[in-house]
């Protein structure tokens, strides 16, 4: 019951998610970074009714903070479930992925949907014909059993059908795989190494070349530890960010110092694990300036969810003001240095901003 | 437990020879159990205590994932949480349940007296308790217990304290009484089945089961293997997993998921087993596709030694290897298809009625089936780099592994609880507990879909304020789930101590040889093999 109404609200509100993603093709450069900062809205006018529906979330929300009041009308809306809610489940990047900025990042989520659709449709069809059957089929509706166990013909049919759907599924997800994997002749090369917990990045190829610094998590710990106000970024904004031109392949090249780690960034539709002691690639052409945000994504400590990743994309010409900028900076800090007594790979450490 | 003590006869002869010579009472009873009944009933306890630890660590992680930033745990602390509750949970609670059930029931289903090696049987049931005392145990160790998640990846494990070498003995203990215990069915299957009882006349749940102790007895060494690898690199100066020493990090995940994968169907297996036992009996309808099954349960087997690499799709793999996983996985929809499919044409124009057990699994039906379709979609590589290690995968297991298998070992235990004690359960409380789990199952797991397709990963302690809703929604629902099952508790023992009478076959359309037997069965049970007929729609 509940579970059908946020499936019905999904649906809802993907269909507006199609028409909007037809619109920000054309938005502003800056409208959209990675979506995540809109501010969630819930139906005022319905929250008296719902929370009656539910005594325990009224119980709690009067309680305690505000937080919670919001759940609790949430949840009161879910499985209180009225339909009226809807505009509270609007499409906002809360129930699907970001908007993808990389031609590979909307193939994979046209593959995700594709998925979802034919899931949504097999679903529809088996257990329609399950409820149908535990409706009509009861004994206290005085249905007497029918003896049938076997159909050699139905069950070739239940094989065969699912494997040519398969086939349909695996056609398109073939071509973005080999795609994904086709690195070759990158604008930009980069390397992102994973350290327990931080990520450092070096300009390896390319307009940059020479660029180096490490990437730490922002949010204050205070925010973290003593529940100070929350930032729309808390969580994922670095001293450092990563900045990348438009519309140039940027291969990026993984490895890490100490553990397992994973270069997440959605909207690109890039994770790559970031292996010690081996290099593995990914490479993504960012179409739309804005600044897009990610995390590790594979377990590697205590900190493993305080290591995000903030990549900026900028037009080429800010992207080459900022590579002057970068170049001016090292060049600031080497000049005092008279006697460079540092190995030549030793990493330059620079403190942007 | 009295339920089952030795002194029921029952008003049945062939127990007595037996009583006169004294079984065992007390405490010695349960620790020298050779008895299949005594043993499955040890292993049905022990997984139950487990399964409530385990969930109070998931209820201690959702408690701090309630709101963003830290309240409650360190996030060291809640990598140990996150770890322990997968270990504890496949290993403590899912897998000495389903052994639980083999234990009680394959010997009653076959007709024969008791499991091939009685004597085994015990060893196999007492290692498990120091094998979880050595999980519980490692939270007070110096360093705390092993917190680099249950699949316990290298070099992350070779960081951990003394908590990471005790998770290795708990498994390497568990993994051997899973091997004895698996040996231990096969030969039970393969030798005492009732005369007249050819292996393609077999109830479902036995089918399910020897293969499932075929695929224990393949990977429970993998496993081991690759733990105990970790065991050196941790102590003797071996580089397996250490690319300074000419290792490779993820040597460990391709051993694995060598025995992650089969594992899933180690855990999934048996509990089709069950559906396929409780759905033509409340469809009053013999099994649909008896054979088709039996084919699809050995398909799903035999290609879940081929798909592990889809764990792996984020490591870098070449494209083709990516390409072949994907297509393997994919293929496994196929046979599970079939399964569901004939399950549902099993209820198609049968005599329905929903008494606990049926709720169960049909509720088991639709809701695994929802984690099998996140698991197609999880199959599709490229999409798979959006979804790994996110809470998408995490609602998809808890889809398969709490919905799948749980719930059909909570169908199983209402249907068969009858027999083991003597007394119906309290039926309205039955189907109380049925859609409490039901509903708060879903409240707590469908949300994680939602945020993991927005971008949270997984085994995080803290989040953006932005993934605060689901989560808060998710808390609660997980509270309500675990409340749920302190309550199936309650109606478990009020079941053991009294209640109606069970008659003989309280299912009227039930088949099998467990049904003959009063309820509770005697003792010792088929002593003297029963003729077996074939009910209608079981081979031909």
């Amino acid at each position: 019951m509940q579970q059908l109404l946020v499936f019905i609200n999904f649906l809802a509100a993907h269909f507006k998610a199609v028409r909007k993603s037809a619109l920000i093709k054309i938005a502003p450069a800056n409208a959209v970074c990675g979506s995540r900062n809109r501010p969630r809205h819930v139906h005022p006018a319905n929250c008296g009714t719902l929370l009656r529906c539910s005594g325990v979330a009224t119980g709690l929300a009067t309680k305690v903070s505000n937080n919670m009041k919001k759940m609790a009308v949430r949840t009161a809306a879910l499985i209180g479930g009225v339909p009226a809610m809807a505009p509270a489940f609007a499409l906002d990047g809360q129930y699907n992925f970001q908007h993808p900025v990389t031609r590979l990042a909307e193939d994979i989520f046209g593959l995700h949907m594709l998925m979802f659709w034919i899931c949504v449709i097999i679903f529809i069809a088996v257990f329609g014909v399950m409820f149908y059957s535990i409706f009509a089929h009861r004994k206290s509706k005085g249905a007497v059993a029918a003896t049938f166990h076997e159909s050699t013909t139905v069950e070739i049919l239940w094989t065969i059908v699912p494997v040519i759907i398969l086939v349909g599924m695996a056609w398109p997800a073939t071509k973005t795989v080999l795609d994904m994997k086709d690195t070759s002749n990158p604008d930009i090369t980069i390397k992102a190494t994973g350290y327990q917990w931080k990520w450092g990045y070096d300009y390896m190829q390319g307009e940059g070349q020479g660029i180096s610094f490490l990437s730490t998590l922002s949010t204050p710990r205070a925010q973290i530890d003593q529940g100070e106000y929350k930032g729309d970024n808390y969580l994922l904004e670095v001293d450092n960010e990563l900045v990348v031109p438009t519309g140039k392949k940027v291969r990026v090249l993984l490895t890490a110092q100490d553990v397992i780690h994973s270069w997440w960034v959605p909207a690109f539709a890039v994770k790559q694990d970031a292996i010690p002691g081996f290099i593995r690639d990914a490479w993504f052409r960012a179409e739309k300036e804005g600044v897009y945000r990610g995390n590790c994504a594979e377990l590697c400590g205590k900190d493993h969810g305080f290591m995000p990743i903030q990549v900026r994309v900028v037009s080429p010409q800010a992207y080459t003001e900022w590579v002057a900028a970068k170049n001016a900076e090292k060049a600031a800090l080497a000049a005092p240095q008279s006697a460079p007594v540092a190995a030549p790979e030793a990493k330059p450490v620079a403190s942007a901003n | 437990m009295s339920a089952v003590s030795p002194d029921v006869v029952g008003g049945h002869d062939h127990s007595h020879d037996h009583d006169h010579h004294g079984a065992p009472t007390g405490l010695k009873r349960w620790l020298t159990a050779t008895n299949h009944k005594d043993i499955g009933t040890l292993y049905l306890f022990f997984s139950f205590i487990m399964f409530l630890t385990g969930g109070t660590l998931a209820l201690t992680i959702r408690a701090e994932l309630f709101q963003p930033g830290l309240q409650i745990v360190r996030p060291e602390f809640f990598n140990q949480l996150t770890t322990m509750h997968g270990l504890i949970m496949v290993f403590g609670a899912i897998m000495p349940a389903f052994v639980g059930f083999a234990n009680w029931m394959i010997p009653l289903m076959i007709g024969a007296p008791d499991m091939a090696f009685a004597r085994m049987n015990n060893w196999s049931f007492w290692l498990l308790p120091p094998a979880a005392l050595l999980l519980v145990g490692s939270f007070f160790v110096p360093g705390g217990a092993n917190a680099a998640g249950w699949t316990m990846y290298a070099p992350l494990s070779l960081q951990m304290g003394m908590g990471m070498d005790m998770s290795i003995f708990a498994v390497h203990i568990m993994g051997a009484s899973s091997i004895m215990g698996a040996i231990n069915i096969v030969v039970t299957i393969l030798n005492m089945r009732a005369p007249g009882m050819t292996l393609m006349k077999m109830p479902m749940f036995a089918w399910t089961w020897l293969i499932t102790a075929y695929l224990l007895i393949a990977v429970m060494p993998v496993l081991a293997g690759a733990v105990t690898m970790l065991l050196t690199d941790r102590h003797f100066g071996t580089t397996f997993f250490n690319a300074a020493g000419g290792g490779d990090p993820v040597l460990y995940q391709h051993v694995f998921w060598f025995f992650g994968h089969p594992e899933v169907y180690i855990m999934i297996l048996p509990a089709f087993g069950i559906v396929s036992q409780i759905v033509p009996a409340f469809a009053r309808k013999p099994l649909f596709g008896y054979a088709s099954m039996v084919y699809a349960t050995a398909s799903i087997a035999i290609l879940s030694f081929v798909v592990w690499a889809h764990h792996m799709f984020t490591t870098g793999m070449p494209a083709v290897t990516q390409i072949t996983f994907m297509y393997m996985t994919m293929l496994i929809a196929v046979p599970t298809g079939v399964k569901v499919f004939n399950w549902i044409a099993t209820m198609w124009r049968g005599s329905m009625t929903f008494e606990t057990p049926m709720l169960f699994a049909v509720g088991f039906i639709f809701v695994f089936t929802m984690g099998g379709f996140t698991g197609l979609m999880l199959a599709i590589a490229p999409a798979d780099i959006q979804y790994q290690d996110t809470y998408f995968v995490v609602a998809h297991f808890h889809y398969v592994l709490v919905a799948g298998s749980l719930f059909a070992l909570f169908a199983g235990t209402y249907f068969w609880i009858p027999k083991w004690t003597g007394h119906m359960y309290d039926e309205k409380l039955g189907k109380r507990h049925f859609w409490m789990s039901m509903i708060s199952f879903n409240v707590t797991f469908f949300p994680m879909h939602f945020l993991g397709l927005a971008g949270m990963p997984r085994r995080v302690p803290d989040y953006n304020p932005f993934f605060t809703d689901f989560n808060q929604i998710a808390t609660v629902g997980a509270f309500g789930f675990g409340l749920s099952q302190v309550f199936f508790l309650y109606i478990v023992l009020k079941c053991i101590k009294g209640g109606p009478k069970a008659a003989d076959k309280p299912w009227d359309g039930a088949e099998g040889l467990e049904w003959t037997l009063p309820s509770p069965p005697p003792f010792h049970t088929f002593e003297v093999p029963p003729q077996f007929e074939a009910p209608a729609g079981h081979g031909h």
